[in-house]
């Protein structure tokens, strides 16, 4: 389950929740608020974390459930926020048939977190992607605008260690 | 009533307008399958069970939310909606933990019926990957095994729309769906109110009670313990269906008989409790109106509403009577008067309840709860599970003869057999305020009708002795929620309030036998019940508490005056705020 992924400890500002607060009071009246609001919150903190989605659900006066239901069916919600460094990791056909998936398995032993978690230093998120158009290279992974290719297991340590 | 000309598979039909083709099928004696429609709870036409033919549709239609008319033509049984029905079913099955055997709902469980009505068994069929599922055991009450859940919503709609709860919703998506609370986090931890209207309403095995009869019957093999039960009010109008009788039928009498049977030392009634209950409250009533204490008083009887009054009004826990529910007044004169009298070890008392209700699991681990220093109750069981106990037991129910209970802590009144229903706490607490008030106790009239029936809120008002007296009922606890609301905003004005946390009262508690959906959706069953209960009241002769001869007894012999420092230590409790979560 989405909660137990490690992540990095919640570190919103006094200005915004001022924000948050201000938008929900402009938009909770009008009929399905929850989805724009939603959005528009994600904007301000970058993800949606418990502590958003609390304010929210007593904002809005609904369970917190409601809110949680909604942010956990859409993918583009994210109740974990993106590390510094951001690991993508291709599971496309091409990839997946060069063993990507062990990759993939690998990189969350050595992070220590799961498919959309972020180490909780801020660090490294990881994440799963479809083809990244560069199936020759294949298995692939991208770390922000770094692209390697032709993974082995036993390079990925070395390849993490070039980050700081 | 306007109504409109359809055919049904042929045959002309005269339907209400408006109705649902399910609903109209029913006129015409057609019984159309359904999984996640409840009535005025669950429309929502997911499951696609219900599917029929219609005339011109481009599609075959959810009949329990299409609705008839003027000529309309259906077909409810073609092959092609048979095979539908099939492949839906299959497809349900296919992702569901098919360990049926000794399942908690086998045997009337909505599923298996449907497969077997169906003629789907191919176990072969399903065997892929299923949805990965952890059992939630956290809460007090309830276990949730999501791999026996079928995702029809009933759960979640009872607790968001009829309950006000919401604490379970569905997570995620596709395949990775499930229903739960939020963040990961188990019921025990989330302002779940142990109500148990999730379990009622579920047509699986997915959600059920704590189940505690290998406990009580180890208990009852123990020659070091001394095993006494007490039922509440209730289950003698429910207890029957869970051997195939009547909804409504009372069968106390079969039921005191199996208890002795299954070897309880002593066999007792919590509606003695109950009548004390209305003593102890009727004076904290008069006390508070005299006094200027804070009014309206609410009833705290029912552990599901107390526990959500902590949860969501917890500025409004001083209304609440700091009387402890009948389940526990009992538990606490069985483990100081009864012990005392008999010379028994309360310590070697095991003090075991039988409940309509789940929230009584949480009750007994309450702090408060313990007037003689140990738990007022041990284990609270559910009509449910006294079933089952009955049927591992080997005991012909239906063949008992009826039995009475014992005494002294099994005499009652009609008074308080009526707090199983709602409005029956306040009739009963009404039948001695007025007697107290005026000091004349009359045969009649002793009936409050007005906060009698099924209603959600029903108010009234009342001249005794010159003071005027404004009530208010409410069960269920959207309901409740509505009229506190109310209250808060200083819209109403009471002095006395009677909340239920299920829907109808004690009788549709989360623990009785389930009703299944066929039922629900067209039998007012909750009436039924009911009825049982206003029936045995009127048949008694004592019908007000304080004419109950063993609880003026109990007051003169051990506890005093009523709200007195004996009673406060022994009958009284106290609550706590809580947070939403």
């Amino acid at each position: 389950m989405g909660s137990q992924k490690k992540t990095v400890p919640f570190a919103g500002t006094k200005e915004q929740e001022a924000a948050l607060l201000k938008m929900i009071a402009e938009c909770k009246d009008e009929k399905g608020a929850l989805m724009p609001i939603l959005q528009k919150a994600q904007d301000i903190y970058g993800y949606l974390p418990r502590e958003v989605q609390t304010i929210i659900a007593r904002e809005m006066e609904v369970p917190l459930e409601k809110v949680y239901g909604v942010v956990t069916f859409y993918s583009q919600f994210s109740l974990y926020p993106k590390g510094r460094y951001k690991v993508s990791v291709c599971l496309g056909t091409a990839c997946y048939v060069k063993g990507a998936g062990n990759i993939f398995d690998e990189l969350q032993v050595l992070l220590g977190i799961e498919d959309g978690g972020c180490t909780e230093d801020g660090k490294f998120s990881l994440e799963s992607c479809r083809c990244i158009g560069a199936c020759g290279l294949a298995p692939v992974l991208m770390i922000n605008d770094d692209v390697y290719g032709r993974l082995s297991i036993n390079e990925l340590s070395g390849i993490l260690a070039k980050y700081e | 009533m306007e109504t409109v000309t359809i055919k049904i598979n042929g045959v002309s039909v005269s339907a209400p307008k408006g109705s649902t083709i399910l609903e109209a099928a029913r006129v015409a004696h057609i019984d159309i399958p359904t999984l996640c429609f409840l009535k005025e709870i669950n429309e929502i036409g997911a499951c696609r069970i219900c599917v029929v033919e219609v005339k011109g549709a481009r599609s075959l239609v959810a009949s329990c939310v299409y609705p008839v008319n003027e000529g309309m033509e259906i077909w409810t049984n073609t092959p092609k909606v048979i095979d539908s029905r099939k492949k839906t079913l299959q497809l349900i099955l296919s992702n569901h933990n098919k360990r049926c055997l000794s399942c908690v709902r086998s045997g009337n469980c909505e599923l298996q019926s449907l497969s077997k009505e169906l003629g789907v068994d191919n176990e072969s069929l399903y065997s892929g990957e299923m949805t990965h599922s952890k059992i939630d055991d956290s809460a007090a009450h309830m276990i949730r095994d999501n791999s026996k859940c079928i995702l029809c919503r009933r759960c979640t709609a009872v607790c968001e729309q009829v309950q006000s709860v919401g604490v379970i919703g569905a997570n995620e998506r596709g395949f990775e769906t499930h229903i739960a609370s939020p963040f990961g986090m188990g019921l025990g931890e989330t302002s779940c109110v142990s109500c148990g209207q999730c379990i009622a309403v579920c047509p699986t095995g997915a959600l059920a009670e704590k189940d505690a009869v290998d406990e009580v019957l180890a208990a009852l093999a123990d020659p070091d313990k001394h095993v006494v039960v007490q039922t509440a009010p209730s289950v003698r109008a429910a207890l029957g269906e869970g051997f195939g009788l009547p909804i409504g039928t009372n069968v106390e009498g079969k039921m005191v008989s199996a208890l002795r049977r299954l070897g309880f030392a002593q066999v007792f009634d919590t509606d003695f409790a109950a009548d004390l209950t209305i003593i102890e409250e009727a004076n904290e009533l008069l006390d508070r109106v005299s006094k200027g204490g804070t009014l309206p008083l609410i009833t705290s009887c029912s552990p599901g509403w107390v526990k959500y009054c902590e949860h969501y009004f917890p500025d409004m826990i001083d209304n609440m009577s700091t009387c402890k529910s009948p389940q526990q007044m009992f538990g606490a004169m069985l483990k100081t008067y009864y012990a005392e009298k008999n010379h028994i070890d309360p310590k070697k008392i095991v003090s075991v309840s039988v409940m309509p209700c789940t929230a009584k699991k949480f009750e007994i681990g309450r702090d408060h709860q313990s007037a003689a220093g140990v738990p007022d109750v041990d284990i609270a069981m559910t009509t449910r599970e006294l079933v089952r106990m009955v049927e591992r037991t080997g005991i012909n129910f239906l063949e008992l003869p009826d039995e009475e209970f014992d005494n002294p802590l099994g005499e009652s009144t009609g008074a308080s057999v009526i707090f199983g229903v709602s409005g029956g706490v306040m009739e009963a607490a009404l039948r001695t305020a007025v007697w107290k008030l005026t000091g004349e106790n009359p045969d009649s009239p002793i009936e409050f009708t007005e906060v009698r029936g099924m209603q959600g809120i029903k108010e009234a008002s009342y001249d005794v002795a010159g003071l005027t007296v404004n009530v208010a009922v409410a069960s269920g606890l959207k309901n409740a929620h509505d009229l506190l609301t109310k209250i808060k905003n200083g819209e109403a004005n009471y002095q006395f309030v009677e909340i239920m946390g299920c829907p109808g009262g004690c009788i549709n508690g989360g623990g009785q036998p389930i009703v299944d959906s066929k039922t629900r959706n067209f039998v007012d069953y909750r009436a039924l019940r009911a009825k049982a209960l206003y029936d045995e009241d009127a048949s008694k002769d004592l019908r007000k508490s304080h004419d109950n001869p063993n609880i003026k007894k109990l007051y003169e012999e051990y506890l005093g005056t009523p709200g007195g420092h004996k009673a406060h230590e022994t009958l009284h409790t106290k609550y706590v705020k809580r947070k939403i979560q």
